[in-house]
């Protein structure tokens, strides 16, 4: 039996059933990683010593993967920046303490674009992963090495980061569930921080329910992350429906544009189709802002990255230059910059030291402020009379390896049915919803903040009566 | 249409800021990356927002206080060991800062 195949609820079964044991699921694994992983490149760094130690827990024995901005205690955290290589932290995120508490075993670090900024992940300093379905393509990003790595069965499930689409988009790309609860869902201590406002802790996997059975686990106030949030976590996983009677789901207008690929709107529109066959109501919404929410999640994310980035500096973590090299503090810490980060990186702590400093900041960053009230309102005003929305995730299937790296804001605009999710704090899910080709689609299903239930009831109820989730990539 | 020049002075100025040092090449590229950037950000001027408060945290969490008490991180060697410059008494060495 070809365990690997085989998603957490199956796995949990398995186990249960003693058809196979704990550290026999973990070897299968590793082995698995040893032969694909070197086509794909999704991992940075793996456990080969990876064994279960507890048993117990609801995730007793179960391989996972963390994307490796989450610091994990003795093992490399690198952000995939050179400005962190060799950083091995004494201490886990509180999401990864809770998925160990659980009994999940940590097989490895999956790579990322560098400090997440990207929607490839070649802008890793160490690797470039490829899409399992085309190895030519890029996974998406930024947790492309945790989206490939789910598609290619490297492990049951990975913890991912979005703070713009970087959970949505790569999952999209690869053909897997891709779920970005609610800003302050799930508590951010530990994890590396981008866009302190907008960084949301989520899970990429192979179904919705084992992403329901995820959150449970990851989700909760945390009071080492004053921004995790105090609404009660519920028993997701616990009776997913598989109808969508009663319910009633909005398409934006803004969201069918010019520059959509037209291969993956017919995917969607029969997504929708399917949605209203489960009995749901579909109408027609307008989220007027919409065209803005790039431009302001650029301004807001590159001020906050240029904050959050102020820390490397090469002083506490990572290479740094020797003492006798350089004449004062200063001048280390531009040598330690300078040399630590990769160009994208450089070109968002500059567009945000731009967009915040003396002359431009009420320009630029209030403005974006401003906007970013707009683009929440156009949500509210949205769910005051419907329950879920449904979008694209991208404007397109998989693009080709080094294809929009020369171009930043042809790279930017892969967040353009993304971002307005993330400015406004609200939970969304990326299921897979058909092909182009060979190449995966996702549906983005959109709920209103702290909705987590319905959101993740009715993407179950998709994936119930579909199987874009059950296919997997010939590697 | 852009209404804002970024020149190659205005770059190395924000490198600066950035505590970022660029080589030649590297100015000419951020310059022109940096205008196309700017360019597309200032599409939100087209937007009215006039008498709009602005949003800093968006999940209606606020003043969230705890006790102000001091609490030792219980691996504190290991942590400062994570440095890679000199460490004396638990503390690491760095050169002068002025």
């Amino acid at each position: 039996m070809e365990l690997t195949k085989l998603n957490l609820v199956e796995t949990k079964k398995l186990l249960s059933d003693k058809k196979a044991s704990e550290n026999e699921i973990v070897a299968d694994y590793l082995k698995r990683i040893s032969e694909v992983d070197p086509k794909i490149d999704s991992f940075l760094f793996v456990d080969e010593k990876a064994a279960s130690q507890n048993f117990d827990g609801i995730l007793g024995g179960i391989p996972i993967a963390h994307k490796d901005v989450f610091n994990t205690d003795g093992m490399p955290t690198t952000a995939a920046s050179k400005i962190l290589e060799n950083y091995v932290p004494p201490f886990d995120a509180t999401s990864v303490e809770k998925l160990k508490v659980a009994g999940s075993v940590i097989l490895g670090k999956t790579n990322t674009d560098e400090f997440t900024m990207g929607a490839s992940t070649e802008t890793s300093a160490f690797k470039k992963t490829k899409n399992p379905w085309d190895l030519e393509r890029v996974p998406g990003g930024s947790s492309g090495g945790s989206a490939a790595a789910v598609a290619a069965d490297l492990c049951v499930f990975a913890t991912a980061t979005d703070t713009g689409g970087s959970i949505r988009q790569p999952a999209s790309f690869c053909g897997v569930t891709g779920l970005k609860p609610t800003y302050g869902r799930i508590s951010r201590y530990g994890v590396i921080s981008m866009a302190s406002s907008l960084d949301t802790i989520g899970v990429i996997s192979k179904t919705v329910e084992d992403a329901a059975i995820a959150l449970e686990i990851m989700a909760g106030q945390d009071s080492r992350d004053a921004t995790s949030g105090s609404a009660p976590v519920e028993k997701y996983s616990e009776n997913l429906r598989t109808d969508l009677k009663g319910l009633k789901i909005g398409i934006p207008k803004e969201y069918f544009i010019e520059g959509l690929d037209s291969g993956v709107e017919k995917v969607i529109r029969e997504g929708i189709t399917q949605l209203k066959k489960l009995g749901a109501e579909i109408v027609e919404i307008s989220l007027p802002h919409t065209e803005f929410a790039v431009p302001t999640y650029y301004v807001v994310a590159s001020s906050e990255i240029s904050a959050n980035m102020a820390r490397f500096d090469g002083i506490r973590y990572g290479p740094t230059v020797a003492n006798s090299e350089v004449e004062n503090l200063v001048e280390m810490y531009f040598e330690n910059r300078t040399r630590g980060f990769g160009d994208e990186v450089k070109r968002r702590i500059m567009l945000g030291t731009f967009a915040l400093s003396a002359g431009y900041a009420d320009k630029f960053y209030k403005k974006a402020l401003q906007v970013r009230t707009l683009i929440k309102k156009d949500f509210d005003d949205a769910f005051a009379e419907i329950d879920l929305i449904a979008t694209p995730v991208a404007p397109t299937t998989a693009f080709k390896l080094g294809e929009k790296t020369d171009d930043p804001v042809q790279m930017y605009l892969e967040d353009i049915f993304t971002a307005p999710v993330s400015l406004a704090g609200v939970p969304a899910v990326s299921i897979p919803a058909g092909f182009v080709g060979n190449l995966p689609v996702g549906l983005q299903l959109i709920a209103n903040q702290w909705e987590e239930s319905k959101l993740l009831n009715a993407a179950h109820a998709f994936q119930n009566s579909t199987d874009f989730h059950l296919q997997k990539p010939k590697i | 249409m852009r209404v804002m020049k970024i020149t190659k002075d205005l770059i190395q100025h924000i490198a600066k800021l950035a505590r970022i040092r660029l080589d030649d090449s590297q100015v000419q590229k951020f310059t022109q990356q940096m205008g196309d950037i700017v360019g597309f950000i200032e599409k939100l001027n087209s937007v009215d927002t006039a008498g709009i408060p602005e949003t800093n945290q968006v999940n209606g969490m606020e003043n969230v206080l705890r006790e102000d008490k001091v609490e030792n991180f219980p691996r504190m060697e290991e942590l400062i060991a994570c440095s890679n410059n000199p460490i004396e008494n638990n503390q690491i060495k760095i050169k002068k800062s002025i």
